[in-house]
């Protein structure tokens, strides 16, 4: 085969859901030897498009051809045949299993009565070696880190002779360090003649990866540019569609102690947490997410109490009940919108007014629907949620951003139903999976909040994120917190080093 | 061949539904019917006829119609909640013993007092009994996370024993001849009848104001937003300060006590006794009734009579043609499968390739 024919060729896919066009007659071809970087932000299609060619969807319309090939839709075993491998961005292993047995799951008919270990796990080594991917083959995969997971995740597909790999947000659950890891694992990758499609909407990634930059939005490829030709501004532009206005810092005047976090510890999760939150500060916890974020913010959203240690509000000991962190105006951002922040099958309305439902917008026992409509059109009002039927479409229909929009408002326009600005503000992975125009929203209204005199506390496993917005860092691994230092104190090195638990 | 979320839903999707469901019921059934060797259309039409034909047609549907509302009702509001009592049938049996225990032992030993204080007493004695049984698998679930399909469902098993304990015992009527049934309810006990000549009573009107009571609560209180909450996401309903735990327990002693209540309106309306047959699994039915009705309390009202009336008809019917009575159970049972299915349809599509 000629080595310069493309590997992969994509012609005028077209994916429709309802009235939904998530890929709208895109075509792209793969170079052998390349690294493609798919940009888009979230919901732009990029998803869509990798699962059309590894046929977990059927394109409505439009081809794929494999090595020069048509490549049949919908037939997942076919692109594997075909030598596509795809590492997703929640891996697929199974936790229990030795890394061995997670490469051969799968590998094997049914029906043959011997397993053939001894060949698979000689497969595994070579493979390993030649790509200098170390890892132990009897590990279970429980005991190893999200890198090392990854890794194994990549020897997945290349025991299976993948010839394209494709990487769906590889990043987000890595340290700075494991990241640079992974980047020459995919030089490496390139060199032994694989092509890569790497899926991500981080800029400084895409750039110092790729060759090649395909930018997706809303369905729609809307440029393809070399890389080295690239301007990040203007891929930034063609990603979003428009200029994001950059979030507005402020002047930085820390006030009292609002919320303080002594010596708190959950078995498993926490050992001596100490953090205190001070008016008009944003203090932010970095960490690989499982580390101990989870407990921590549901102490501190009332849903837990500590093994040890106490926490206080406005110098009072709250009970671990939501009920009463609520009624002490604490703001609580959940970090899964769908499953903690929102109750899909209810209304917008209901939704908004949940923490309140039996204080505010109730008399004897009766909801006040006029009231709690009236605040939630306010709230959709002030924080742009854009939903199709008003106040009455039901949470789940609304897209990431605008749940996000939605949980934002609940918690922060207190005022607007008669209550007070709040005095602490709980956010635990508040642009988790957002676009950039929804994330520079919640970041100015964390630092509007912020410059109205309320405490922030955020947690983050993205710096971007807490470079921008934290006036304090602590760094959280294996449920130990570093000790709070002013974020100028931080360099990147130091914080993917205390990230990874190394002392600081 | 998958399936896959249409873009949005219809509203008129979701109303040809329950009608496409009956309609592939309908044709279904229809090949049972001929297995049967009977002719189709005559059939059915025996059963339409005999469950809503003529006016004593009409009266014996809604008859039986009555004590499935309110086990609807007790499935409904226990399901919207996501606690799935299946024990409305022995709730039922709990409720009408407790309802004879307080209104028929008057006879003999000694409650006599006067009809007006001893009916309330009655109803909330049988109310009780049903929301009791209910309490610990309640306590079991919210405190130990026991899955409370199986334990309401194996009480079920458990109480019909001890009512047959106390029919066999205690409570049995020494005027029945042998027969194991509890004494009778005083005359004075007895639910009116609705109209003369029928069996239809009044209970049928306590079915019909509770269920519109329990739309309007779930619609328009807090207690109603809590349960809808903790029903469709309890996660997210205790993260913004819903009681889960007690929001539960609340609603599975009105489950409780709805089916309880069930027990104590056929005794007091139909049988006036208990016997270990005075339920053909109204229960149950609750179940199916409630699920038809797609938890609504108002489409309980007409899953209720549809199922009832089918019931009734295919009585009927059986003695027309000869198609044996289980046809009823087999559309009841169709009618609940195609209904989830047709469901399903309205918000998933299926791709072949």
């Amino acid at each position: 085969m000629d080595p310069r024919a493309p590997v992969l060729r994509l012609t005028g896919i077209t994916k429709r859901f309802g009235p939904l066009t998530a890929n709208d007659a895109i075509s792209l071809e793969l170079a052998h030897g390349e690294v493609l970087a798919l940009l888009g932000e979230n919901g732009a299609g990029k998803s869509t498009l990798v699962s059309i060619l590894f046929g977990h969807y059927v394109p409505d319309e439009g081809t794929i051809e494999a090595f020069g090939r048509p490549l049949p839709p919908g037939d997942p075993a076919a692109a594997l045949a075909a030598g596509i491998g795809m590492v997703h961005q929640h891996f697929a292993l199974a936790d229990n299993l030795s890394v061995l047995d997670n490469v051969m799951l799968g590998t094997e008919p049914l029906w043959r009565p011997k397993s053939r270990r001894a060949e698979a796990r000689a497969r595994l080594v070579a493979t390993a070696q030649r790509f200098g991917l170390a890892v132990d083959p009897d590990a279970r995969v429980a005991a190893l880190s999200v890198g090392e997971r990854q890794r194994v995740e990549i020897l997945k597909a290349l025991t299976r002779d993948a010839r394209v790999l494709i990487l769906d947000e590889p990043t987000a659950v890595l340290t700075p360090q494991e990241s640079e890891s992974l980047f020459a694992t995919l030089e490496r990758l390139v060199a032994e003649g694989l092509s890569l499609i790497f899926i991500s909407h981080k800029l400084p990634e895409v750039l110092r990866v790729s060759d090649r930059i395909a930018v997706l939005r809303a369905g729609k490829l809307v440029a393809t540019r070399a890389t080295e030709s690239a301007d990040r501004g203007a891929l930034a532009h063609l990603m979003v569609g428009r200029d994001v206005p950059a979030p507005v810092a402020r002047p930085h005047t820390a006030g009292s102690v609002v919320c303080a976090i002594e010596g708190v510890t959950v078995a498993n999760a926490l050992t001596s947490v100490s953090l205190a939150l001070r008016a008009g500060e944003i203090a932010a916890i970095a960490g690989v997410s499982g580390n101990g974020q989870q407990a921590l913010a549901e102490i501190l959203c009332g849903l837990r109490a500590p093994d040890a240690g106490r926490v206080t509000v406005a110098g009072r000991a709250l009970p671990a009940d939501a009920r009463a962190w609520i009624a002490a105006g604490v703001a609580r951002i959940p970090d899964d919108r769908h499953a903690v922040g929102l109750i899909g099958d209810l209304p917008l309305w209901e939704n908004a007014i949940a923490e309140h439902y039996r204080t505010r917008f109730a008399r004897r026992g009766i909801v006040r629907r006029r009231a709690a409509r009236r605040f939630a059109r306010e709230v959709v009002g002030r924080f742009d949620v854009r939903a199709g039927g008003g106040v009455d479409t039901p949470a789940r229909a609304l897209s990431g951003g605008n749940m996000q929009k939605l949980i934002l408002g609940r918690a922060l326009a207190g005022e607007a139903a008669g209550g007070t600005a709040p005095p602490l503000i709980v956010a635990n992975q508040p642009t988790w999976g957002l676009d950039i125009g929804a994330v520079a929203f919640v970041h100015q209204q964390l630092l509007d909040a912020c410059a109205r005199g309320a405490a922030v506390l955020l947690i983050s496993d993205d710096l971007d994120e807490i470079f921008a917005l934290a006036d304090r860092i602590a760094v959280i691994h294996g449920g130990r917190l570093t000790p709070a230092r002013p974020a100028a104190d931080w360099d990147l090195p130091a914080i993917g080093l205390a990230m990874a638990g190394a002392s600081a | 061949m998958r399936l896959e979320a249409r873009g949005g839903v219809s509203r008129f999707a979701l109303v040809a539904a329950p009608f496409a469901a009956v309609a592939f019921t309908l044709v279904v059934s229809g090949l049972f019917v001929a297995w049967a060797g009977a002719p189709l259309g005559r059939t059915y039409a025996l059963i339409f006829e005999g469950g809503f034909g003529s006016r004593f047609a009409w009266s014996e549907t809604l008859t039986r119609a009555t004590p499935l509302i309110l086990t609807g009702l007790a499935a409904a509001v226990a399901f919207r909640a996501h606690f799935y009592n299946i024990g409305a049938e022995g709730q039922l049996y709990a409720g009408a013993l407790a309802a004879v225990a307080v209104g028929g032992l008057a006879d003999g030993s000694g409650w006599a007092s006067s009809p007006a204080l001893l009916f309330p007493a009655m109803i909330a004695a049988a109310m009780a009994a049903g929301a009791l049984l209910l309490l610990m698998p309640a306590l079991l679930r919210t405190r130990l996370h026991v899955d409370e399909v199986v334990t309401t469902l194996l009480l079920n098993f458990i109480v019909l024993l001890f009512v047959s304990m106390m029919l066999e015992g205690p409570m049995k009527d020494p005027a029945a001849m042998g027969w194991p049934q509890s004494v009778a309810l005083t005359d004075g006990l007895q639910l009116a009848k609705l109209i003369p000549r029928t069996r239809l009573h009044t209970g049928l009107l306590w079915g019909l104001a509770l269920a519109g009571l329990l739309w309007a609560v779930l619609r328009y209180t807090t207690f109603g937003f809590a349960v809808r909450a903790v029903g469709a996401n309890a996660r997210a309903a205790a993260f913004a300060g819903v009681p889960v735990t007690r929001t539960t327990i609340a609603v599975a002693l009105l489950s409780g006590a709805l089916a309880g209540l069930a027990g104590a309106i056929e005794v007091a309306g139909r049988t006036a006794y208990v016997t270990l047959d005075m339920s053909p699994g109204y229960g149950y039915s609750g179940i199916v009734i409630a699920m038809l009705a797609g938890l609504n309390p108002l489409g309980v009202v007409a899953a209720a009579i549809f199922v009832a009336g089918v019931l009734v008809g295919a009585d009927s019917m059986s003695r027309g043609v000869a198609v044996p009575t289980y046809i009823a159970e087999v559309i009841v049972a169709i009618s609940l499968l195609s209904m989830l299915v047709a469901t399903a349809f309205a918000r998933y599509r299926l791709r072949w390739n």
